[in-house]
């Protein structure tokens, strides 16, 4: 139970608290004595899923809404990734690309001529990431139905400015085991603590006679790499 | 307090300017269908939208019924993740904390991602008049604040203008606020969209302290969470320093597990995609990644009034879609800006004058606003029952002061509103009267007893319902009890709008 002896120390600043908690609860007045915010009754009758599980099925459905976003998506083995990176960095013409902390050796193994901007020890400044020409990160997991990649800021992802400033990011998402069908599958694997970002096709904007228009602030061009087994 | 757009002229006459604004009108129509017929398509893919739907009601209803134990929670997870919880009865106070927090700074500008809360508030006035600039960087409110001018819709602020309108706004002023557009910029989308990008660009990579709203608040985790499409949320939430984040606080959800509804529900309507391109959500402050400082203005400014009525209650519900302004055909005339609030189209008739009350010729104007025709209860993702909190609205007005006699027919005539074409015609019998011959002139029934009292201007129902089923004959401007009424020609009766057009076509099934 929430108390009111649980406000923090930073909160000296709380301004009208007691007049809006005071306000909230003489609104409330009528509501019976004794009831719980769980007697409120919640139905979830919706689904869980929407689609075909199947883990191949599920890849598939996530490349196809990704790429109606206008993403574009690469599918490859694991074997096969450095060489698809090195591909997509090369056809960018890319001369610098951010790596964050923890992103697979392996993976950049491919990749010449290209200097690695790791952000370690000395963060890389916003004006270093905006000068940088790609970045390449994995992801905590995908969501097929919607098209989504989750970003946790976990190893190989880094903080979320090295997704963000970039002009051109890379994202690598190893199937099966990091795409779920849906959001009820997504929700209770993610870590509400962490950071997220959820990315589902590069940066677009309605805002000029509702037409969606590719490429606002964040990265104008995402390449997904789908890993996996096929 | 709260904020009327200084001047605003009640709706029936601020619509009928915006009505003969072709341009506005044209803009608006394009850009309300296009997207209504997009959000049909996306929640048809959800063969659950109903039960999806159900739910996003029931978990907002459960919140409100329990506030005070899920704004606590909050205040305790965000306090405990880091952040400070600070607490504004009202906009005044809002803007002051935020002004104080950023005066701690140092700093002289902030930038703001879109926010509602903020634009209730008039924040970014009060910082200016504090010494402290804003810079509004969604694309959207960049146009509207670069061509000095009011949102008129709450996804697309600038839906009212069109492209080559943004050409010229965008060379004439982006100069006066940072760089300038690019020489030889054109007028397609891309074009404008880059303009942007680059205006903002070094706005955001020395920015120190950022504003924004929240559209979702986890309760149980202290997760704020920000829906947007563009990246300029992402950029302020994660660049500056220090995030000021002002919410209502009827933006609780109680867990976690709720987004998988919201976020399910809130992208289709709004946007008709299957997911709106970034999501941020954070939880206090984070070692390494984002701003140092993090702060929460919970702000009250009407909504504890609101959440007294249990009616009127559900209009806190709102996840600020945008879906029933899409499909609304008075809104699809009148434009945003009639609404004379930052709350337009049927939400806004009943929101605002529920957050400011009824004493304004405005906000009293507002529940008469809409023809009960009900597309906004069909498309909204959270069952809000639009019409029915209107008529709850229409008699309070009725109620107060001065309008005794309107009380009494409004109780003796509940029939009449339950009927629409009873309605349609008793209104407009009661104001083509009162146009020749303005004053208590008795008609029999209810009806008459609405024009013996029909002295002040303050309930124009029947004027804008007789306006708006005279438009669908091609027939009369609205006018007011203070201006010229023209009836309506014999075949320009009520027309229900929603069932001949302007109404998505849409069933039970896919209705979302
Ligand atoms: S009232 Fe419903 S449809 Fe309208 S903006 Fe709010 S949530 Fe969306």
């Amino acid at each position: 139970m929430t108390t009111e002896a649980a406000r923090g120390p930073g909160t000296a600043a709380g301004g009208s608290r007691e007049l809006v908690l005071g306000r909230i609860r003489a609104a409330l007045a009528g509501r019976p004595p004794g009831e719980r915010p769980g007697d409120v009754p919640v139905g979830r009758g919706y689904l869980d899923v929407h689609t075909d599980e199947d883990p191949a099925a599920l890849a598939e459905l996530l490349a196809r809404h990704l790429t109606e976003y206008r993403a574009a998506v690469h599918r490859t083995d694991r074997s096969g990734l450095p060489a698809v990176l090195a591909g997509l960095l090369a056809a960018r013409g890319s001369r610098t690309v951010v790596v964050p902390p923890g992103l697979p050796g392996h993976w950049l193994a491919g990749t010449t001529g290209v200097e690695q901007l790791h952000d370690e020890k000395d963060l890389l400044t916003p004006a270093l990431l905006d000068a940088a020409d790609s970045v390449v990160t994995g992801c905590a997991l995908a969501v097929a139905e919607t098209g989504t990649l989750v970003l946790d800021a976990g190893p190989g992802q880094g903080r979320r400015a090295l997704t963000l400033v970039p002009d051109h990011h890379i994202c690598v998402v190893e199937a099966p085991g990091q795409v779920v069908a849906s959001l009820p599958r997504a929700l209770p694997r993610l870590d509400p603590a962490r950071p997220l970002t959820w990315i589902s096709g590069p940066s677009a904007t309605s805002d000029i006679e509702l037409d969606r228009v590719e490429g606002v602030h964040g990265p104008r061009t995402l390449d997904v790499v789908i890993t996996g087994p096929e | 307090m709260s904020r009327t757009f200084v001047g605003m002229p009640a709706f029936p006459r601020a619509a009928r300017e915006a009505v003969r604004d072709r341009t506005l009108r044209n803009n608006l129509r394009r850009a309300t269908h296009t997207i209504r017929e997009k959000r049909a398509g996306a929640v048809a893919e959800l063969a659950d939208w109903e039960q999806l739907r159900q739910a996003g009601k029931e978990i907002k209803d459960r919140t409100l019924r329990h506030l005070d134990h899920y704004v606590l929670q909050l205040e305790e997870r965000v306090t405990a993740a880091g952040g400070t919880v600070h607490w504004a009865a009202d906009a005044t106070e809002a803007n002051r904390i935020v002004a104080e927090l950023v005066r701690a700074t140092g700093e002289r500008e902030v930038v703001k991602v879109k926010s509602m809360a903020t634009q209730e508030t008039g924040l970014n006035e009060a910082l200016a008049a504090e010494g402290i600039t804003a810079y509004e960087t969604d694309l959207a409110e960049l146009i509207v604040q670069l061509g000095r001018d009011r949102p008129s819709h709450i996804l697309v602020p600038a839906i009212h203008r069109n492209r080559s309108e943004i050409w010229d706004i965008f060379r004439a002023e982006m100069g006066r606020w940072g760089r300038p557009a690019p020489d030889g910029l054109g007028d397609e989308p891309a074009e404008l969209a880059e303009a942007a990008r680059l205006h903002l660009r070094e706005k955001f990579l020395r920015a120190r302290v950022a504003v924004s709203g929240a559209n979702f608040m986890v309760a149980e985790t202290g997760t704020l969470v920000v829906v947007e499409s563009e990246g300029n949320g992402r950029m302020c939430l994660t660049l500056p320093e220090t995030l000021i984040t002002v919410a209502g606080i009827e933006k609780v959800v109680p867990t976690w597990r709720d987004l998988e509804v919201f976020l399910q529900t809130l992208p289709r309507s709004s946007t008709a995609e299957r997911m709106n391109p970034y999501t941020s959500t954070w939880t206090g402050v984070r070692d390494g990644d984002g701003p140092r400082h993090f702060h929460l203005v919970l702000l009250d400014n009407g909504r504890t009034a609101t959440l007294a009525d249990e009616v009127g209650r559900q209009a806190l519900r709102c996840i600020r879609c945008s879906a029933c302004l899409n499909v609304c055909p008075v809104y699809e005339r009148a434009g945003g800006h009639a609404y004379g609030s930052v709350y337009p189209g049927p939400i806004g008739a009943i929101l605002s004058p529920q957050l400011r009350g009824t004493e304004s010729g405005i906000d009293a104007s507002l529940p008469y606003a809409s023809s009960l025709c009900g597309a906004c209860y069909e498309v909204c993702p959270v069952a809000i029952d639009i019409p029915e909190v209107l008529v709850e609205l229409r008699e309070r007005v009725a109620g107060q002061a001065g309008h005794r006699a309107e009380r009494a027919a409004m109780r003796a005539g509940r029939w009449v509103l339950e009927d629409p074409a009873r309605l349609a015609r008793a209104q407009r019998a009661a104001s083509a009267v009162r146009g020749l011959v303005p004053r208590r002139i008795p008609l029999p029934g209810p009806a008459g007893a609405w024009t013996a009292s029909r002295d002040t201007p303050q309930v124009p129902a029947e004027s804008f319902r007789a306006w708006w089923a005279g438009r669908g004959a091609g027939g009369a401007e609205p006018g007011g009890p203070d201006q010229d009424r023209r009836e309506p020609g014999p075949g320009g009766g009520r027309r229900e709008h929603g069932t001949d057009r302007g109404r998505p076509d849409h069933g039970t099934e896919e209705e979302r």
